[in-house]
């Protein structure tokens, strides 16, 4: 034991705010990972699906002789087979007590009400074998009619669930009036009928597919006396409580672990058939089993995202001010009611309002049930969805009054002396600052020379476009106050836990109860402790994703890891420094309220006496020389459970090119400014931005799950759902504005979701801006060339033969002159 | 059964395979090389690129036996002597990864543009990545690490060729 005499004189340079390389990256750059499908395991079996062609069908007979004679075959389940031990898929979020909620069995017993739900799962020596022989299972199906469009499925007249005798989930409503947050909508509707302005719009939300990279994977082990459980999740503590809640096996019998996972955006915030089955199989037959998806599978299996129409009803004086807001919401929920499932519409219930001080607001909502994949959290969930609406709508009110669009949202947003301020939905937002982060980005856009270039090329009718899009968004995340989702019916909490172990040797164990998967979670969580305990960042690892080694946690989503998950880790390690800091007083002969800790040292104040915070991890280890009574320990865990939300924002501007003869569309520049409070690591956020950035702008031009009218998924592979390349996409402007979060020590705000939340509307915006002289105010996501050109054709004031000219480079005396085409063109 | 005989990083294999076995699945299942990794069935999205005798190809898109007696480098054979490949080091300095799935492939396949051409604009980075799939990071950080990484192969390619002096290697430099 030494106590050193001299403290520090010059302390290290804060590691929160730089921009550290991330720990993570090294296994993952050389190859050294730990995928579940990487996990072998002896005598291991693999399984396969057998899985439903049809929408919707009974399930009549199912002969699996021929496949158990198949090579290497050791057992082929149907449900029957399993229905006992198989459990089943739940909701955790019943937006209503009245909500209808069809059983959802991993593996289907009578009734498919989706095309790919699994009715019968073979295991197998090798994969392989397991695929072939699933081939031979001969499943007769009664094809039961199938309700496929959303629309439809209200009518009733088709059901997906004849059981429950009507299609409708569940109705849930937040009024403002009703709530005493705002006025009466239909008040504020009739005064703009009679001499204001009323914007009336459809908009449709496609349904998207989230496409992470790592197909899913589950491998069960249930040799040990602790089932153990790997899988490719974002959220392995839900996935156990789910497990013990719905199979009989006890939850201190099962242990969950996430390792590497390959993306999740909401697609891997599911407890899954597949897991299930898998964990029924593996105990059936007393061995360790492992089932990896193929991508097809994922594509119809997975769950998807969005799927909504929204019908807007924006009320607002002459002179573009708003006044109201009532928005009809119907949600398409797929075949089931997944985890999140009907509430993930709900969550844009606060956010259609958005950053706009709106007198009257009504939010009405209902779910659905159809025979296609089931649908729940995709990045951002129901925020990107309301953001669209509401950042559309303010476009079309600037067209109405006449003004620049950002003109009109000036006049209605609330402003940075305003905050805090409670909104028309009854949501506080604590700080924000949308006139800085707007200004910021229309310098950084070139904001009135684009403008300049768009009137330009409009007076010449040149036959490319420019348009402008704007979004100026917020969004709540940081899931979640578990009061306020206790009033929401959700049936879980929104803390998170953290606990710090500080070793004998100067090292410490951070263990954190979020389960990253790509986020880097790992650098982050060890800037924020290097700083707290002022050890060095290399010394600190965190461990998660392991309910034996992270009991408690509420897992990842939501934007929620930094500013609940981080913030029990401050805490964590505040309670290490009260419990050291008697520690250190005892060692250094003084009182504790004499001890000051500063930058990893204890020191006596108005003196140079001093010692570590790795000293005194070791003299507590050693336990020789503590205060009389104390437990020898200053490990320490916290749990955090948040006040409110966060509410990040930013102003996103992007321009697009858009040929009006051929419908096409180019990306020219994209900016975003957002606030996102104070920033751990600009590096990470930067990657956040740019990933949710292009997800958003992939459902704008891109992205669309499509069926067939059998109920077949067609873009059931990745030729067919057009995920964007880097040969589609832009380099970025990113930068921020700081307005700290009140809610948590850090000032931190989500990142996770705020691109893809932001962008889409910001695109869509652009492309209509670029052709609404056409007449055009609307095209249907996603925008592809066939649908802007249909648009503009069907436009009000497409210019008549010989308006204007084909194309530039026809014209006389320019540069790539084709005589050849303009003859054959002049001939048509 | 078909007998096969492959190097892969630097290690020579006989094994006995099933004329069906894919290459990505001979990796992955028999040889334990499971840096490579599968992320969909109709060869689009790149996950698994490896090089066939220095080239690079989609490992789910070749069966085992048509590498036989060929050379196969997999991310996990990229680093030499504990250094790592000026990719592999771009990536983690530009932050071009987040979840790391589809990193073994998008590294092997920028190896491969680079190799072809030495200073792409980003323009040819984006368009000689086109065939690799990432949902996490936007490509951004992608095409800054694949820039990165030709500065710095050029400057080391031209600093051990200096003594030769060639007018190549010195537009090199200056481009």
């Amino acid at each position: 034991m030494t106590i050193t005499e001299d403290r520090p004189a010059d302390a290290p340079t804060p590691e929160i705010g730089k921009s550290r390389t991330r720990k993570e990256d090294q296994r993952l750059i050389t190859g050294r990972t730990r995928w579940t499908d990487n996990i072998q395991l002896p005598g291991m079996l693999h399984l396969a699906m057998v899985r439903s062609p049809f929408a919707h069908a009974t399930i009549s007979a199912i002969d699996t002789s021929e496949a158990k004679g198949s090579s290497g075959v050791v057992a082929v389940f149907t449900g029957e087979d399993l229905k006992d031990i198989q459990g089943v898929n739940i909701t955790a979020w019943p937006v209503s007590a009245e909500q209808k909620s069809p059983d959802h069995l991993p593996v289907a017993v009578s009734h498919v009400a989706h095309a790919g739900e699994i009715v019968a799962v073979v295991a197998a020596r090798t994969a392989a074998e397991a695929r072939d022989a699933a081939e031979l299972v001969d499943v007769d199906y009664d094809e039961l009619p199938a309700v496929l469009d959303l629309k439809e499925a209200a009518k009733d007249e088709v059901l997906a669930h004849p059981s429950l005798g009507t299609n409708t989930s569940a109705t849930w409503q937040l009024d403002s009036a009703g709530q005493g947050s705002g006025g009466d909508i239909e008040e504020a509707i009739a005064t703009a009928r009679e001499g204001g302005i009323l914007i009336e719009r459809e908009y449709r939300q496609q349904r998207l597919i989230p496409a992470f990279m790592e197909p899913r994977s589950t491998v069960v082990d249930p040799t040990g006396e602790q089932v153990t459980m790997w899988s490719s999740t974002q959220v392995p503590h839900v996935l156990r409580f789910c497990i013990a809640a719905t199979t009989g096996l006890p939850e201190s019998k099962i242990r969950v672990i996430a390792p590497d996972v390959g993306g999740g955006f909401g697609g891997k915030l599911q407890t899954t058939p597949e897991e299930f089955a898998t964990l029924a199989v593996a105990r059936k037959l007393s061995k360790a089993v492992k089932y990896t998806e193929t991508r097809s599978e994922t594509m119809v299996s997975g769950h998807h995202g969005r799927d909504q129409w929204q019908k807007l009803t924006l009320a607002a004086e002459k002179d573009g001010r708003v006044t109201g807001l009532k928005v009809e919401l119907m949600a398409d929920l797929g075949a089931y009611a997944a985890l999140v499932g009907g509430g993930v519409p709900v969550l844009g219930a606060w956010m259609f309002n958005s950053i706009y001080k709106f007198a009257s607001y009504q939010f009405n909502l209902t779910n659905y049930y159809t025979n296609k994949t089931w649908v729940d959290a995709y990045r951002g969930a129901g925020r990107p969805e309301a953001t669209y609406a509401i950042e559309r709508l303010m476009d079309e009110l600037a067209a109405e009054v006449g003004v620049d669009p950002l003109e009109i949202r000036e006049k209605n947003w609330i402003t940075h002396d305003e905050f805090p301020f409670t909104t028309v939905a009854g949501m506080t937002y604590d700080s924000g600052n949308y006139e800085a982060a707007t200004a910021k980005a229309k310098e950084l856009f070139g904001y009135d020379e684009l403008r300049a270039e768009q009137k330009q090329r409009r007076e010449s009718n040149d036959p490319v476009q420019l348009g402008i899009g704007i979004s100026t968004f917020t969004e709540m995340c940081g899931l979640a106050p578990s009061r306020i989702l206790g009033a929401l019916n959700y049936g879980a909490g929104g803390w998170e836990s953290a606990s710090i172990r500080m070793l004998a040797t100067g090292t410490v164990e951070v263990i954190t109860g979020v389960s990253p998967h790509g986020q880097g979670h790992e650098t982050a969580w060890s800037q924020i402790v290097a700083d707290k305990l002022g050890v060095p960042f290399e010394n600190v690892e965190v461990l998660h994703g392991d309910t034996q080694i992270a009991p408690k946690g509420m897992d990842t989503y939501g934007s929620r890891s930094l500013v609940v998950g981080a913030e029990a880790v401050v805490r964590a390690a505040d309670k290490v420094i009260e419990k050291a800091k008697v520690v250190a007083a005892h060692l250094l002969e003084a009182s504790v309220d004499d001890i000051e800790f500063s930058a990893g040292t204890f020191g006596v104040k108005g003196t140079d006496k001093g010692i570590s915070m790795p000293e005194v991890a070791l003299a507590t280890w050693t336990g020789h020389n503590l205060p009389d009574g104390m437990e020898p320990s200053i490990d320490a865990d916290a749990t955090f459970d948040p006040d409110n939300f966060s509410f990040p924002h930013g102003t996103h501007l992007c321009a697009m090119e858009v040929d009006t003869e051929t419908g096409a569309s180019t990306m020219r520049k994209y900016v975003c400014v957002d606030d996102i409070g104070n920033i751990i690591n600009p590096l990470i956020v930067e990657g956040q931005v740019h990933g949710g950035l292009v997800q958003g702008i992939a459902q704008a031009l891109w992205e669309g799950a499509e069926y067939d009218d059998q109920g077949t998924l067609v873009t059931g592979s990745f030729v067919d759902y057009t995920l964007p390349t880097s040969a589609d996409t832009i380099s970025f402007i990113t930068d921020h504005t700081y307005s700290p979060s009140t809610y948590n020590s850090l000032g931190t705000k989500g990142v996770g979701e705020a691109g893809c939340i932001a962008s889409t509307p910001a695109v869509v915006n652009a492309i209509v801006d670029a052709v609404r002289s056409f007449g055009v105010n609307d095209i249907l996501m996603p925008c592809t060339p066939e649908r802007v050109w249909k648009a503009i054709q069907k436009g009000r004031s497409v210019p008549g033969e010989g308006e204007r000219d084909a194309q530039p480079h026809f014209d006389e005396g320019v540069p790539n002159q084709d005589p050849g085409a303009a003859a054959e063109g002049s001939q048509a | 059964m078909t007998r096969i005989n492959m190097t892969v990083d630097g290690v020579s294999y006989s094994d006995e395979v099933e004329p069906r076995t894919l290459l990505v699945q001979y990796l992955r299942e028999s040889l334990g090389k499971t840096g490579t990794v599968i992320g969909c069935d109709t060869s689009n999205c790149g996950a698994c690129t490896v090089h066939l005798d220095g080239t690079s190809v989609k490992s789910c898109n070749v069966l085992a036996v048509q590498a036989d007696g060929h050379e196969v480098t997999t991310i996990e054979g990229l680093a030499q002597n504990g250094e790592l490949h000026p990719v592999q080091q771009a990536f983690h300095e530009c932050h071009a990864l987040q979840c790391g799935y589809c990193t073994p492939g998008m590294i092997m396949q920028a190896c491969d543009v680079l190799k072809n051409n030495p200073d792409p604009s980003e323009q040819e980075i984006r368009e000689g990545l086109e065939g690799n799939l990432c949902r996490c990071t936007g490509y951004h950080n992608i095409v800054k690490a694949v820039q990165q990484a030709a500065g710095t192969m050029s400057s080391a390619s031209s600093a051990s060729s200096a003594s030769a002096a060639s007018p190549a290697s010195s537009q090199a430099v200056s481009s």
